[in-house]
């Protein structure tokens, strides 16, 4: 018992410890503020959790990561029959193949993020009772697994851009500021359905119809110029109705409406500050109902 | 009360109390209907004041202010019944729920080790699996990279730290994941049960680590453990709850004792039985008697108290004997008030009480019963009553230390202490 309190000697002596954190832990109900600087301490669990997602995502699969393309592909051809042929959707003067393709991929990215970030939490429950850490890495990780699916899947929009002798443009620069607008748009709504899901779990059933239903409102296989011009700020309010036509118009040079993208850019951060604050109030809640 | 000393305190926590919603109509809102519903009343229950509070009877305290400090360096058990509050307790202290009431302030970094291995994932490598399984536990990347052979020689998986967890074995899988727990350094370390886990003597090996931690640069650690030697030869000091309350912080003794108690009050041992009656003699009840009174817990090298409740019709020559029987019910042990000591009961009819004051033994630990059994001396059993009570040996460690002699690693029920060290004299070279 009493050599336990002795000081430790020789190497075992450690310099005396900074200031150490100290942390206050009591009911918080109501809404708060998220706590940014702790989830920044946390970056590399964000990092750790995604490389987990990809590493775990093709494993014992007979393709791989061919399945990143065979996915959009296959969209691609089934949109070109179905709207480019027999229903002649038109598709602003472009290849209706390069148009589709265009489409999906920003379309892929967020059908992928969102639904999955979406369940994040309810199947991480095993791990939310268990230990602490900033629990909105759990959604905001799901992103990077499709984000590579979305990298490796441009390898075939880069080909279709080739085949339909779209050269380079400078206005291909700024596709990029279009794939973090989708991301927003699929965190945001994905980080509210995860908080939404612990408590209701409704909406594990939801979410794959409003996924469907919400392709269906957005300009994957038909032009924004389809619809009509008095309903453009409605659709518009549709975030990724401006993410898409922009990168597409980005890419393709099919034309662009600029409020659109400003109202949809607009949407985006509404939706995503929503999502924060949901699930800021509710975070505390979910180890004791996961 | 504020202690104002630098460095001080580790942990304060301020009428901590737990609340949760039990029953049929239990969690508030299950689904998106009752919640909707809810929401349209919400505002009518506003105009009437407050929001209407949960109802008593499916509200469930599992913390009822709970109030106690902690100082830094302190090895803390946390004993208590099933359902007592523990592991609630170290939830609110790991922040994984927030105290309804109450408030709690820590001084360092926390980690938590509610269960080894949380977050591993069957796909992936041992190796992939101890940064995974770092990070969520709160390590830097490169902290985890600097201890990582560390880790895998602790684990003793060399071999298979590029296979999938899936294929391990779950020892392995345990030994991994407790490694990767044991290489934390945080200001404050939180273990439950982590320790019931594993074979004989890789739960030795966890607990020689845990207590190497925790001396090393006075690290604080609360251990929550049903393990009672561990806790006995870990902890600096205990704190006891019970039924949600804290019942006592103190010295570990003090707090092992306190929970032998709080056993006690929760077994039936001391009310009478009906186990019916011999041709001559009833009998009523046998009790376990520690030195506060009736108990459930034995503990080795102690005298063995028992008190039995009896009616006699009178008759000569009747006398008790009374039978250890370990956890398989073979008896190991017997008192005999005829063959020891030479008595029998006394032949004016009436109840008696008996008290029996056996030499010390020292029992393995587990669990063992006591069989009592009157007869007519050599001629015939009169009452028997098999397993009359249940009692437990909670840890045995003739020895010291924190190696447990228990029952079931099948070595024997009884320890052999030696009563002088032992001798050995050189008798020549080895004949060879």
């Amino acid at each position: 018992m009493d050599e336990r309190t002795a000081t430790p000697i020789g190497e075992e002596m450690q310099p005396p410890r900074a200031r150490k954190p100290i942390t206050v832990i009591e009911a918080r109900p109501g809404w708060r503020a998220l706590d940014f600087r702790e989830a920044f301490a946390y970056r590399e669990l964000l990092y750790v959790l995604a490389a987990r997602d990809l590493k775990v995502r093709y494993k014992q699969t007979a393709l791989g990561a061919a399945w990143a393309l065979l996915q959009p592909l296959t969209m691609m051809i089934v949109l070109s029959i179905v709207f480019g042929r027999l229903a002649g959707v038109p598709s602003d003067g472009a290849p209706y193949p390069v148009f589709a393709i265009a489409g999906l991929l920003p379309w892929t990215f967020f059908a992928n993020v969102a639904p999955t970030a979406g369940n994040s939490l309810v199947v991480s429950a095993h791990i939310l009772t268990k230990v602490y850490f900033p629990r909105l890495l759990i959604p905001l990780s799901t992103a990077g697994a499709p984000l590579v699916d979305f990298a490796i899947s441009a390898l075939l929009l880069v080909a279709m851009l080739a085949w339909s002798h779209i050269g380079f443009h400078w206005s291909q620069l700024a596709a990029p500021f279009f794939v973090l607008g989708a991301m927003i748009t699929a965190l945001g709504v994905g980080v509210l359905l995860s908080a939404l899901t612990v408590a209701y779990r409704d909406f594990r059933h939801i979410v794959p119809f409003l996924i469907q239903f919400w392709m269906f409102a957005s300009p994957v296989a038909y032009p924004v110029a389809l619809v009509p011009a008095e309903w453009r700020w409605l659709y518009f309010l549709n975030p990724m109705a401006g993410m898409i036509d922009g990168f597409r118009h980005a890419l393709i040079g099919t034309p662009l409406d600029l409020w659109g993208v400003a109202l949809s850019s607009t949407s985006a951060l509404v939706i995503f500050c929503v999502g924060l604050a949901y699930f800021a109030r509710v975070e505390r809640r979910f180890a004791d109902i996961a | 009360m504020r202690m104002t000393r630098r460095g001080g305190t580790a942990i304060r926590a301020e009428g901590v109390s737990k609340r949760y919603r039990i029953g049929k109509t239990a969690p508030a809102y299950h689904t998106l209907r009752d919640a909707l519903a809810a929401a349209a009343a919400a505002p009518f229950a506003r105009l009437r004041g407050r929001p209407p509070a949960p109802q008593g009877d499916t509200a469930f305290w599992a913390l009822r202010d709970v109030s106690f400090e902690i100082a830094e360096g302190e090895i803390v058990g946390v004993v208590g019944r099933n359902g007592a509050g523990k592991s609630t307790l170290l939830k609110i202290l790991s922040r994984i729920t927030d105290p309804t009431e109450g408030r709690v302030t820590i001084e360092g970094r926390v980690a938590s080790l509610l269960e080894v291995g949380t977050g591993f994932h069957s796909e992936l490598t041992g190796r992939e699996n101890v940064f995974l399984n770092g990070s969520i536990l709160g390590m830097r990347r490169a902290d985890i990279a600097k201890r990582f052979d560390a880790i895998v020689d602790f684990a003793e998986i060399e071999r298979f730290i590029d296979t999938p967890v899936k294929h391990y074995s779950s020892g392995m899988h345990m030994r991994l994941a407790f490694a990767v727990a044991a290489h934390l350094e945080p200001d404050i370390l939180v273990v439950d049960e982590v320790l019931a886990v594993g074979d004989a003597r890789f739960q030795q090996k966890c607990l020689g680590k845990i207590d190497e931690v925790s001396r090393r640069g006075g690290r604080t650690v609360l251990l929550v453990s049903h393990n009672l030697a561990a806790v006995k030869s870990l902890a600096t000091s205990g704190l006891v709850l019970d039924r949600g309350r804290l019942v006592l912080q103190g010295g570990v003794d003090e707090a092992i004792a306190a929970y032998g108690r709080l056993q006690q009050d929760g077994a039936t041992g001391a009310e009478e039985r009906d186990w019916g009656a011999g041709a001559h003699t009833r009998i009523r009840s046998v009790e376990m008697i520690g030195p506060d009174g009736p108990t459930r817990i034995y503990l080795p090298g102690t005298p063995l108290r028992l008190r039995i409740l009896l009616d006699t019709d009178g008759t000569p020559g009747l006398s008790v004997d009374v039978f250890l029987t370990n956890a398989l019910r073979a008896r190991i042990a017997l008192w005999s008030m005829h063959h020891f000591d030479a008595m029998s009961l006394p032949t004016e009819p009436g109840s008696y009480e008996l008290t029996i004051e056996a030499a010390p033994i020292f029992l393995a630990s587990g669990h063992y019963c006591v069989d009592v059994a009157t007869a007519v001396t050599m001629v015939n059993w009169d009452h028997q009553v098999h397993e009359a009570i249940e009692f437990e040996t909670p840890f045995s460690n003739v020895g010291g230390g924190s190696w447990d002699f228990k029952q079931s690693f099948g070595y024997g029920f009884v320890a052999l202490p030696s009563i002088a060290p032992p001798r050995l004299t050189k008798l020549g070279e080895r004949a060879d």
